[in-house]
């Protein structure tokens, strides 16, 4: 401000210089703006720290000890001491797998697939011969032999035998680097340090198993795609179709309103509860039913009514609310101008409905649906209660299979004593939430492109 | 509107005015489309239109007019029942189409709406392409017949054809607000209907839309008897063959104050109240 302006402007800045009360107005309004900020504050620090502990357990260094060191074993072949087990020979390989494992175990490893096409090295010819004119040939009659990095897998699994004896999380391998390497040293004398992706394609395509070191989500992961695939035949036909009857045809009366509120407490019932239902009707009650018994299929007779169809049904219940009051949202959405207009033309309600309710609100519902499958997906209280089973390292084959699911995998296994469980349980979880981001990602998307449409 | 409306309304009085003079004498013999007689209508207890007593002539073009919340538009919807759909809804007394009242159990309202077709005051078409918008209704009513053929009549009925014939398969959110009200109404003509209903059809659509399809309500006469309900009592003198004034009581039930040709009743209105209305001392 100008010395010439303090005098002709002093009334105007009078004027507008706040008063006192103005400044408590204003001082209040700043503590509301930073106290809704540190709300939001707290909210994102939550969420990062969740990441970041998954993270921080899904890699990181390992300590391995190996039964015999690779170097040892290449030298042996007579490679110089630094070459890597891959770069050697498949015959090379071979001759190692016949120098350290016993014939025996060659046999079954050769039955199961030969090494060579055109030799054989642990069976006798005659016996192999003998065994493919059987009924039950094994599968080395038919196979092609087996790869290089095949054979490679064999003699690391067998030969060289890693264990893990030590890990370490992301951070301290990154930041302690030293201290560890030399506690390791110390602990570990025979191990070699490296690091290790806990989350690896390998992990997800791998069946369980009780070692860490190779155990996998595929047998959980099927178990989950199974599940959420019977939760949605189930609800999303039913769900639609009463959100349709409740929106489109129901009369408001008392009647209407109570079971519009019923709807929608049961979607805020605690999830064990529908697990408890699932148990007493879908396990027990429906036994022969969801055994599959009644199919005749007596070779899964073991999981009693504890199947895939009883935890996808269960499930289905559980999200059948959501599912319904999502749909009803979407059809409410669709503008009454359109029924009107539908109606005046001579059309039935269902007609109305069919051709110009559901196309509109299709978006909408799906939208509802795959938020509602997501929520499915990480369900894991209703599914203890109805029986998934802990460990199963066999995939599920059909709907009345035994099964585990990823969340009931990754609670099991963080109840485990060993480290290792714990890094596996966040690889897990990594991959558990890349699918939910996956739905609700998609959820997303589609939204958008339909509020874009309208607009 | 007032401003934009006026040089219009003066240039065609002299046309439309004719118009009610010409067709109507005392005399002479009318058919009757649809008629109501001691009708009511009501929601949940409210009474929204008293005693209505009212014959719409065959093949002309009638205006309901009066103030807002006077029942005009309930009383529009009561006549093919799509006041069925608002909950609460119901009528008494009878409208006779074809001398069958349609409040009978044994008529069906949908057969009713098909015959008696209706176009709304926002123009609402089908979130489809030009050409689903007119087939639909023949096709729900499984009309059996060249449906081209069809939609081609009805766009050229509603005078849309010239403006849309190469760009059928466009949708029909594609087109201005007057283009799709004309395709509203080429979509109420295609079910083949005896009355059309049209419940402030203009009403927000800009003078020069407002105009075409007052000229395309002229057209449809010949072919279609019209009821429509107006907000703009410049609309009614100029688009009506016959008027009708209503007005609400004390108790907000809408009633009729006075019906004849539109030519009578805003030059020589029978009723002080009818006078006070047109000339714009209320309402």
């Amino acid at each position: 401000m100008t010395p010439a302006g303090t005098e002709t402007g002093g009334r105007a800045s009078d004027l507008l210089r706040s008063s006192s009360q103005m400044r408590r107005r204003q001082r209040r309004g700043l503590i509301a703006r930073f106290a809704l900020l540190a709300a939001l504050m707290v909210a994102v620090a939550a969420l990062v720290t969740l990441i970041v502990t998954i993270l921080n357990s899904s890699f990181g260094l390992v300590a391995v000890e190996n039964a015999r060191s690779p170097s040892e074993l290449v030298t042996s072949r007579g490679y110089a001491e630094d070459t890597a087990l891959g770069d050697l020979s498949k015959e090379d390989l071979v001759a190692l797998l016949e120098a350290e494992i016993s014939t025996n175990l060659g046999r079954r490893f050769e039955r199961e697939q030969r090494f060579f096409d055109n030799r054989l090295v642990f069976e006798d010819p005659y016996v192999l011969n003998d065994l493919c004119m059987t009924d039950e040939p094994p599968p080395a009659c038919y196979l092609p032999a087996r790869s290089h990095s095949d054979v490679e897998a064999l003699v690391v699994e067998r030969v060289v035998e890693p264990t893990i004896v030590g890990t370490w999380s992301f951070f301290s391998s990154t930041f302690s680097r030293e201290e560890i390497e030399a506690h390791a040293a110390e602990k570990y004398p025979g191990a070699e340090l490296e690091h290790r992706s806990w989350l690896s394609w390998d992990f997800v395509i791998s069946p369980q198993s009780p070692e860490p070191a190779i155990a996998g989500i595929r047998t959980a992961l099927l178990g989950s795609l199974w599940v959420v695939l019977i939760t949605l035949i189930f609800s999303f036909p039913i769900g639609v179709g009463a959100a349709i009857y409740l929106e489109e045809y129901a009369r408001e009366n008392r009647l209407t309103a109570i079971l519009q509120t019923n709807i929608n407490n049961l979607a805020g019932v605690p999830s064990i509860i529908y697990g408890m239902l699932g148990l007493a009707i879908f396990v027990r009650t429906l036994e022969v039913i969801t055994s599959g018994s009644f199919l005749g299929t007596g070779g899964e007779a073991t999981a009693n009514g504890r199947t895939i169809v009883s935890a996808g049904l269960t499930l289905g219940l559980l999200i059948l609310p959501i599912i319904i009051i999502n749909a009803q949202e979407a059809i409410r959405a669709v503008p009454g101008s359109l029924r009107q207009a539908g109606m005046a033309l001579g059309s039935t309600r269902w007609q109305t409905v069919r051709s110009h309710v559901l196309p509109n609100a299709l978006p909408g519902i799906l939208t509802g649906t795959i938020l509602a499958v997501a929520r499915a997906l990480g369900e894991t209280a209703p599914l203890v209660v109805v029986g998934a089973s802990t460990f199963i390292t066999t995939d599920p084959s059909g709907p009345f299979s035994k099964f585990t699911v990823l969340p009931i995998q990754i609670y099991q296994w963080t109840s485990r004593p060993q480290d290792e469980f714990r890094n596996i349980a966040a690889a897990a979880i990594l991959v558990l939430l890349v699918l939910l981001l996956t739905l609700n990602t998609a959820a997303v998307i589609l939204r958008n492109k339909y509020s874009r449409r309208t607009a | 509107m007032t401003t934009v409306g006026k040089p219009g309304v003066n240039e065609r009085k002299s046309v439309d005015l004719s118009v009610p003079g010409r067709t109507t004498t005392e005399a002479a013999t009318y058919t009757v489309a649809m008629e109501a007689v001691d009708l009511n209508a009501f929601y949940g207890k409210f009474r929204a239109v008293r005693d209505v007593n009212l014959s719409f002539r065959d093949r002309q073009i009638t205006a309901l007019i009066g103030p807002s919340g006077c029942g005009k538009s309930t009383l529009l919807r009561t006549l093919n029942r799509m006041n069925d759909l608002v909950p609460g809804a119901r009528a008494e007394g009878e409208v006779r189409f074809h001398g069958q009242n349609i409040f009978e159990a044994s008529v069906d309202p949908v057969e009713l709406r098909r015959r008696v077709g209706m176009v709304f005051q926002k123009p609402n078409p089908f979130p489809k392409t030009i050409y689903q918008n007119v087939a639909w209704g023949a096709r729900i009513n499984g009309m059996r017949q060249n449906l081209d053929e069809l939609v081609e009549y009805s766009l050229r009925q509603a005078a849309l054809w010239d403006e849309v014939k190469d760009k059928l398969d466009e949708s029909g959110y594609s087109l201005s607000g007057g283009q799709q009200q004309r395709l509203c109404i080429a979509r109420a003509i295609a079910v083949k209907p005896e009355i059309i209903l049209m419940d402030e059809p203009t009403s927000a659509l800009d003078p020069v839309a407002t105009l075409r399809i007052e000229e395309l309500i002229q057209e449809l006469k010949v072919n279609y008897t019209i009821i429509i309900v107006t907000h703009n009592m410049q609309q009614a003198a100029r688009a009506s063959d016959h008027t009708v004034f209503l007005n609400m009581d004390s108790d907000r039930a809408g009633y009729v104050v006075e019906a004849g040709t539109t030519g009578t009743l805003f030059t020589k209105p029978a009723r002080q109240e009818t006078e006070d209305y047109i000339t714009g001392r209320f309402g």
